[in-house]
Order: structure tokens, then C-alpha cells, then sequence
């Protein structure tokens, strides 16, 4: 598939504060993009350089062919941007406010007024369309952003932090429809929620300090927790035979780390790290299956993204 | 007019009227311009039929008007964030500048328009020369646009409404007295007439004072519209340097 946003070493320099140092990536036409970071790691500042509201420090930003510094309006055409906390016009109404969206635009006619009530539709704006901006809730101001954003059904759509802020209810509305747009365009939205990678990212990018610390599609970066393939065991044996067991499952082929979770009259539950996160749940099971022991539960673990973002974006 | 710069300039437009600072700011315009003229100015002892006395007044209360209108074009974009909206539209700083500043002046000329009932006024009483009226108001929207053109650069240097006002009211005040005879005495006692005479020439007092005596002098206009142009470009200029804060 096309490549449609290439950014080569992007850099930002405020000062003696280096925000963005060096980030280079592509991003092809289906592919939701997630931007992982802490706060400040620089995800606002690439994504104001990509939609050419601040001018990079060295690097370049191609967007559909063209160079945001080169040839600005051009991409600025085919972006659709909601920057952080979604300014707006207080003073206009929801619908006074995307209609100057629409005309600055250049759409006209019925295909700007079609348009215009296509996109109040899908973001649910209805209920508020002559109120003017400013008396509107977090989540209605979002949504306003978001209908300004994809007015033009840009090829190309930035959102900085588009869930930050709502009730459960509409995040998943918010994500719901990033989904049902991510076919036709490229997505590269900016989180510090992990679950909503899962929810809607195709690929993730873990910024950390202004550098990338790890790009790869969500089950990948997930491969890079400690505990990748890691098995919890739990056994209906008694605590007398914990010695035995412990000593026999740390030595099954392939396991590094024995971690002892609970062990009672009940029941032994442990937990079994490979090594290099390499599969041992086979050997595992039939270990246990020699021994005779009675299995109560047993589970893969298949990685924690919050592990893995707090081991990279900690260390750097 | 769909095109980028007039969709600006009637989102800015309609802003004014949306808001109670239109009529607040019409309101005290025409109430004290017509207290000036009627007291200070001394409309009808004079005893001409003229609006020397009316005009006379007018870089004075744009020394106050106009920096109240201009602070916020550009510090109220940069303190709500818009700016980072408006600036990401697939549109150029010159447009947004230029939409901005018209909708502006636009907007100062309804104000000076609405003071037509003075100038019925001295129809009434007498037999005035109207083309001096009309140069008046024409001097008069000039110097607004030149006040307002000093506004809109200067509050695009921050986020404080505040401080754009006072800035711009000091710069705009530094333009009025550079022709006041004053202040051209006190150079005049020992600097070179050259220097006197520079000083004397950018000021809005000395071609605002020609215009309005009835003599559209091409060289009163060429200053003003230059004065224009040089702050919308230094506006232009600045925020392309300085889109965030
Ligand atoms: N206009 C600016 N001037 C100076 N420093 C800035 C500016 N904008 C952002 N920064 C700094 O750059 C770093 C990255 O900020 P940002 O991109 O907003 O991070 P994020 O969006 O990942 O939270 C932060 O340390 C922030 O303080
Ligand atoms: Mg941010």
C-alpha cells in the first residue's frame, strides 16, 4: 500500500530543550497510528510540525508527495487536525463553527451543507448545534474538534489526545468511529492510554524524551515484556509438597525464573519465566502431567503493554 | 465571497456583534466624540458650520478605542489556542492577517459612519463644505487603519490582551506626539531641522491635520497606507516566526 506520511529526522530544538531529536517514520494509507509517550515526550510537537503549525528544526515531513515546509497549503489540504484540548471559536455556535470550517475549506454548496450534516450525524451533534461553543461540556467540545477534523474527509487525519478527558461512553464512541474511518485514510492519533492502542491502533510508537524507543503493531511491542510467554500455574496440592514442586518446575527445560505467587493449604500458584520469552508452555504441561499433580488453572502471558511502556519510557 | 481571506473577515466581523464589545465600543465612540466636539471643541459657538471641532478630537480616542478593539485579534487566538486551528487551515498568515485587520476596520468604519447625525447636523445650520467633511472621514478611517495596524502586530507578541493594549496605546501615542508642537519645539531648540522635519513626518497628527484642513494630499495618503502595509507585514512576519507561544 501507499506510503502516505514520511517523516525523516524530525527535530525540534526550544531552546536548550531538545523535544523532538531525530524521529523517523512512515505511515501507509489503512494503518492507525498510535503515538505512546509520557507526558512531554514530545508526541504534541511532532504532531504540530506534521500539520506545519511549528516549523521543524532540521527534518523533513512529506505528506501525499509534498513538503509541509515546501508546499504548505498543499498538505495542509489533505490534513485534518484536532490539536490538543480541541480549540475552537467560544463565541460561535456548533453550527456557525462548522460552516466556517467548511467554507475556509472551499467546500460549497449542497456538498458543503450535505457534508456538514453527514459529519454532525456521525459525531452525534444534534443536541447542541445552535449552542455556542463555549457552553458545551469537555466531551461536546471534543466532538466538535473531531467534526472539524474530518469536515473535508481528509486522506490524512492527526488527533492529539482525541479521548482525553471523556466519560467511558464516549470513549468508545470516539474510538468506534476511528475504527470506521481507518480504511480509506492514515490515522496517526496521540494517546497516554494504553488500552486505546489496543482498541484502535494497527501500529504503535513508543516516544520517550523526544526520541522513538520502540515501533512495532501492538502484539509485537507486547513481545518485548518481560513476561512474554511467561506461565502461572495454579496446583490443588498441599502446602507440604511446595518444596518438591517448586524445585521440579524450576528445573523443566526452558524456564529461567520460578516467581512464587500464593501457596497454601489449598492451592500453589506460581509463576514461570522463560528464558529469551521463548514458548514453554508445552514442556510445562507436560511436566505437571508426569508428576500427576491436580491443575486448577494454567495461563499464558501474552505481555503487558503497560510493562513494556514503563520499562522504555523509564529507562530513557 | 467564499474565498479563504473574506470568509475570515466575516467570521471576525460577525464576532464583534456576537459579543457586547461592538456595541459597548460604538456606544462610547459616539458618546464621546460627541461630547468633545460639543464641549471641548466648542461646535456651535464657533460658529461655523464645519466638523473641524469633531475631527480634531479623533487620534484621541483612538488612542483608547483602538487599542481596546485591536488587543485581541491575535492574544485572544494565542490564549484560547485557536491560533493553532486557524493556522493549520489550508490557508497563508497573510490571509488570516489581512481577513482579520479588514473585518477590524471594517468595523471602526460602521462606528464612524453612525456619527452621521453631526454631520446633518451642520447641514442643518449652515452651509458647510461637504468634500472637507468627506476628507475628514476619510483621514479619519485612515489613521484608524494605521492605529489598528500597529494593534494587530503588537498583539500578536502575546497571550495577554492586557498587555497588547497598553503596548499599543504607548506606540500609538509616541505616533500622535511625534508631530505635537511641543514635543517638535523641544527637538527644535537643538537638534538639526532635518531631524525635526523626520520626526514631524511620521506622525498621524500632521497628515491627519492636512487631510482633514479638506487637502487630500496624495503624499498624507501614501503615509498611511505605508504605515498600514509595514505593520501588517511586520504582523505577518512575526507570526510566521512565532506561531506558538
Ligand atoms: N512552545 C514551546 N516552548 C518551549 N518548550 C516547549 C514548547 N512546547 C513544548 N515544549 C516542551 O517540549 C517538550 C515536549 O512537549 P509536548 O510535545 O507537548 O509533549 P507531549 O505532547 O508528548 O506531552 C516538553 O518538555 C514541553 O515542555
Ligand atoms: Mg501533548
Amino acid at each position: 500500500m501507499e506510503t502516505m506520511v514520511e517523516i525523516q529526522k524530525l527535530r525540534k530544538q526550544f531552546g536548550p530543550l531538545l523535544a523532538v531529536n531525530d524521529i523517523s517514520f512512515q505511515v501507509k494509507k489503512g494503518e492507525v497510528l498510535g503515538f505512546l509517550g509520557p507526558n512531554g515526550a514530545g508526541k504534541s510537537t511532532t504532531m504540530k510540525m506534521i500539520t506545519g503549525f511549528l516549523a521543524p528544526t532540521a527534518g523533513t515531513v512529506i505528506v501525499g508527495g509534498d513538503d509541509i515546509v515546501k508546499k504548505p497549503l498543499a498538505v495542509k489540504r489533505r490534513l485534518g487536525y484536532l490539536p490538543e484540548g480541541a480549540p475552537a471559536y467560544p463565541d460561535m455556535t456548533v453550527w456557525e463553527f462548522l460552516g466556517f470550517i467548511a467554507d475556509i475549506r472551499g467546500l460549497t454548496g449542497t456538498a458543503r451543507n450535505q457534508r456538514i450534516d453527514e459529519v454532525i450525524q456521525r459525531v452525534n451533534l444534534n443536541a447542541v448545534l445552535h449552542q455556542p461553543i463555549d457552553t458545551l461540556s469537555k466531551g461536546f467540545k471534543r466532538r466538535v474538534g473531531l467534526a472539524q477534523a474530518i469536515l473535508h474527509d481528509p486522506e490524512v487525519l492527526i488527533l492529539d489526545e482525541p479521548t482525553d478527558g471523556l466519560d467511558p461512553n464516549q470513549k468508545h464512541e470516539v474510538r468506534s468511529l476511528i475504527r470506521d474511518m481507518a480504511q480509506e485514510k492514515v490515522i496517526i492519533l496521540s494517546t497516554h492510554i494504553l488500552e486505546e492502542v489496543h482498541a484502535v491502533c494497527s501500529r504503535a510508537i513508543i516516544i520517550a524524551n523526544g526520541s522513538v524507543v520502540a515501533d512495532g503493531t501492538p502484539s509485537e511491542l507486547e513481545a518485548q515484556s518481560e513476561t512474554y510467554n511467561a506461565v502461572t500455574l495454579t496446583l490443588a496440592e498441599p502446602q507440604s509438597a511446595a518444596t518438591d514442586i517448586r524445585k521440579g518446575l524450576a528445573a523443566i527445560q526452558g524456564v529461567a525464573k520460578l516467581i512464587p505467587i500464593t501457596e497454601n493449604e489449598q492451592q500453589l500458584c506460581y509463576q514461570l519465566v522463560p528464558q529469551n520469552k521463548q514458548a514453554i508452555v508445552t514442556e510445562v504441561s507436560q511436566y505437571v502431567r508426569t508428576q500427576n499433580w491436580s491443575v486448577a488453572e494454567m495461563q499464558v502471558d501474552h505481555g503487558q503493554l503497560d510493562a513494556v511502556f514503563r520499562h522504555l519510557t523509564a529507562a530513557a | 465571497m467564499c474565498q479563504p481571506i473574506g470568509v475570515i473577515f466575516r467570521r471576525e466581523l460577525y464576532s464583534y456583534f456576537s459579543t457586547p464589545i461592538a456595541y459597548v465600543f460604538i456606544v462610547i465612540f459616539l458618546f464621546i466624540s460627541g461630547i468633545f466636539s460639543f464641549y471641548l471643541g466648542n461646535f456651535f459657538s464657533r460658529g461655523q458650520a464645519d466638523l473641524q471641532p469633531f475631527f480634531m478630537f479623533h487620534p484621541w480616542l483612538y488612542l483608547f478605542l483602538i487599542p481596546a478593539l485591536s488587543m485581541r485579534l491575535w492574544a485572544e487566538e494565542r490564549k484560547s489556542g485557536s491560533i493553532e486551528l486557524l493556522l493549520t487551515l489550508p490557508i497563508t498568515v497573510t490571509t488570516a492577517v489581512l481577513g482579520k485587520f479588514l473585518a477590524a476596520w471594517a468595523f471602526t468604519a460602521i462606528a464612524l459612519l453612525l456619527t452621521f447625525p453631526m454631520w446633518i447636523t451642520v447641514n442643518i445650520l449652515g452651509n458647510p463644505d461637504n468634500m472637507v467633511i468627506f476628507a475628514g472621514y476619510l483621514g479619519s478611517l485612515l489613521m484608524a487603519g494605521a492605529f489598528l495596524a500597529i494593534g494587530s502586530c503588537l498583539s500578536a507578541i502575546t497571550k495577554n490582551q492586557v498587555i497588547a493594549f497598553i503596548i499599543t496605546l504607548v506606540v500609538c501615542l509616541a505616533f500622535i506626539l511625534s508631530g505635537f508642537p511641543l514635543v517638535l519645539d523641544f527637538f527644535s531648540s537643538w537638534a538639526p531641522a532635518v531631524i525635526v522635519n523626520t520626526i514631524s513626518s511620521f506622525s498621524f497628527l500632521t497628515h491627519f491635520d492636512g487631510i482633514t484642513k479638506g487637502v487630500i494630499d496624495i503624499r498624507n495618503l501614501i503615509y498611511f497606507a505605508s504605515l498600514i502595509a509595514f505593520w501588517l507585514f511586520a504582523t505577518v512576519a512575526l507570526l510566521e516566526m512565532k506561531k506558538a507561544d
